[in-house]
């Protein structure tokens, strides 16, 4: 069999349709600092830093079939790395946001070691109880304010609207570069390989992909992008505490953006912010009653409607934004060779 | 030294509580492989539901337990039954999710009826009441209680386990849930058995909790921790193996207090991160 001919097709219609929409709205929300009111761009980074640390949480879950409640481990490290740089040296604070993703990807190194000796939903609180020991090593060491949190005075110098419109581009930019990593993660070999992990782990073994390599990678990228999620957000909170740093808050309200958004999809995550982001508009004046609210609706999504908004729609209509799957097509002959 | 003798022995009496937490983790997880990231609030909530008992009834701890106890059992089957039996399967993100919605549901619905503030349930007499080992050691009579029904509760459950129809019928669908249910069990019904029993240790162990300290709404995760550590430290498969954890971290917690009362729940996570990264099976592994 000499074979058809054929393509490898990725992109579709709505991709395209939805990368130059995509650009488009970058390119609005880039002209905020120049109008905008500083409450909406202070919302826009807050939701920012909760998207980037969905999205993470989401390709840890919902690709790597890795559920953690830990990843506020990494987003607490990221805060206080740029914390400490921000208040013990003379390094630019923005600069130190880098720092802050990268500080907590090191570390993803050798809590790896100790995570991964359990699986399933021992992995789940195990990481927890990571989370949990850097959280109280943090809160026991005074130098960096102990338990009640520390400021970060290394903001003082800079004026108000520069520091709102750097940490606003900082944050939208983040957003963007996140969203791009994990969709070439995903079209990458790698990715590849963690779809079919996911899928089969004994199959995939036998086809040769290395499991615990790709599963460390993805651990690791996550790790970086918690860091991220947590040096951006303390840059706009200005203060930074170990209960709000490491708070189990983050993983949960994670949780919620992509059951809801739906996961295992690049689009969940946004759409679930989004829908996130409303409801805390909407009935947060409610208090213990919304987060009664909030933990129900994950419940009757996960058992009810497990692909989420998203899953659901694009289940129906074959939509799919950021297309991770190779399609193949058959080229047609049109030009028949004649007897 | 009399008094490194006596923190070791209140740390002793501190793992029987672990212990009884565990127990109830340990056997959801043994038999359907459930994570339930709940326990700890399912345990303050039988605490606020035995205070609430207990208070205006006037009918004392053990009076309300009486009340507590069949609700707990009805309560946790049905829950099983109506719930949870639909996330069990190879992925954990079902299980994990639901219960974790479960935890905020009922920390905040706590929280809401009964406001932040600690409470605890009168115990009378017995909250004072101590008996006196040796010289210098002094144990409190409650906290002695509690460690001798922790020990009478894994007992029971290893004799359930390994000697009783019952609990052969649980091993099996543990096993094997397909050629279980091709030897006519119903694995619902008998995850909801499971569940049930459970839930009697949460509504013993919350009652405890409540007598011997004070609970707040949100107190749940930090008991699930200990629960969790307790299991995986004693090494998955015998409840004795449950019960020896519980005992190791009450130890270690009790230790870190009398270093500097800021690190001892730090050191008791340490241990089990040190546990995991030396003995991943735990210290007491044994299939069951």
């Amino acid at each position: 069999m000499n074979g058809v001919p054929f393509t490898v097709e990725r992109g579709t219609a709505a991709s395209r349709v939805a990368g130059i929409s995509a650009l488009i709205v970058v390119a609005f929300l880039s002209t905020f600092p120049w109008w905008a009111e500083s409450g909406w761009m202070r919302e826009f980074n807050e939701m920012a830093c909760y998207l980037i640390f969905a999205m993470m949480w989401n390709l840890l879950a919902g690709y790597g079939g890795m559920v953690s409640i830990g990843q506020q481990a990494y987003l607490g490290l990221g805060g206080y790395t740029l914390v400490a740089f921000g208040n013990f040296t003379t390094l630019n604070p923005f600069l130190a946001v880098p720092l802050g993703a990268l500080a907590a990807m090191i570390a993803a190194f050798p809590i790896s070691r100790i995570a991964f000796r359990l699986q399933g939903g021992y992995f789940a609180i195990g990481t927890w109880v990571i989370a949990e020991v850097l959280r109280l090593t943090i809160a026991n060491i005074s130098a960096i304010g102990g338990g009640s949190g520390t400021s970060l005075i290394a903001l003082r110098g800079i004026e108000k609207a520069t520091r709102e419109s750097v940490t606003f581009w900082m944050c939208l930019a983040s957003v963007v570069a996140s969203v791009g990593l994990v969709y070439w993660f995903l079209r990458s070999r790698q990715g590849l390989a963690l779809l079919a992990i996911r899928d089969n782990e004994v199959a995939s073994e036998s086809q040769g992909v290395d499991v615990n390599r790709t599963k460390l990678w993805v651990y690791v990228v996550a790790a970086f992008g918690c860091g991220l999620a947590g040096a951006l957000y303390f840059l706009g909170n200005l203060r930074i505490s170990p209960d709000a740093a490491f708070s189990v808050n983050w993983t949960a309200f994670s949780i919620f953006i992509v059951m809801v958004g739906g996961i295992a999809t690049i689009e969940g995550p946004i759409i679930g912010v989004i829908i996130f982001y409303l409801l805390n508009r909407l009935f947060s004046d409610y208090g213990t009653w919304y987060l009664v609210g909030l933990g129900l609706l994950a419940i009757i999504v996960m058992t009810r409607f497990p692909k989420g908004v998203w899953g659901t729609v694009s289940g129906r209509f074959a939509l799919h934004l950021f297309p991770v799957q190779r399609r193949l097509s058959i080229v047609k002959p049109d030009t028949e060779v004649k007897p | 030294m009399i008094g490194w003798m006596d923190t070791i022995v209140q740390g002793v009496l501190l793992g029987g509580l672990y212990a009884l937490f565990a127990l109830g983790q340990s056997l959801i997880f043994g038999v359907m492989r459930l994570t339930n990231v709940a326990h700890g609030d399912f345990i303050i909530l039988a605490a606020f539901a035995a205070f609430t008992f207990a208070g205006p009834l006037n009918i004392g701890p053990l009076g309300a337990f009486v009340f507590l106890l069949p609700l707990a059992v009805v309560f946790g089957y049905a829950m099983q039954r109506l719930v949870l039996n639909g996330t069990l399967g190879k992925d954990p993100l079902p299980s994990l999710v639901v219960t974790f919605g479960l935890s905020i549901v009922i920390q905040n619905v706590l929280q809401e009826i009964f406001s932040a503030d600690p409470r605890s349930i009168p115990a009378g007499e017995l909250t004072t009441a101590s008996v006196r080992i040796v010289e210098g050691i002094a144990v409190g009579t409650l906290p002695l209680a509690i460690f001798v029904i922790a020990l009478l509760a894994a007992a029971l459950l290893q004799w359930v386990f390994a000697r009783t129809s019952v609990g052969r019928v649980f091993r099996a669908t543990s096993d094997d849930r397909e050629t279980a249910e091709l030897m006519g069990l119903d694995a619902r019904v008998v995850y909801a058995a499971a569940t049930a029993l459970a839930f009697a240790l949460i509504a013993l162990a919350g009652l405890l909790q409540g007598m011997r300290t004070t609970v707040a709404p949100t107190d749940g995760p930090a008991l699930l921790l200990y629960a969790f550590e307790a299991v995986v430290i004693g090494g998955l498969g015998s409840f004795w193996g449950t019960f020896s954890g519980g005992i190791i971290l009450g130890v270690t917690q009790a230790i870190g207090f009398r270093l500097d009362p800021g690190w001892g729940i730090w050191l008791g996570h340490v241990m089990f991160l040190v546990v995991l990264l030396v003995r991943p099976n735990g210290l007491f592994p044994k299939t069951r």
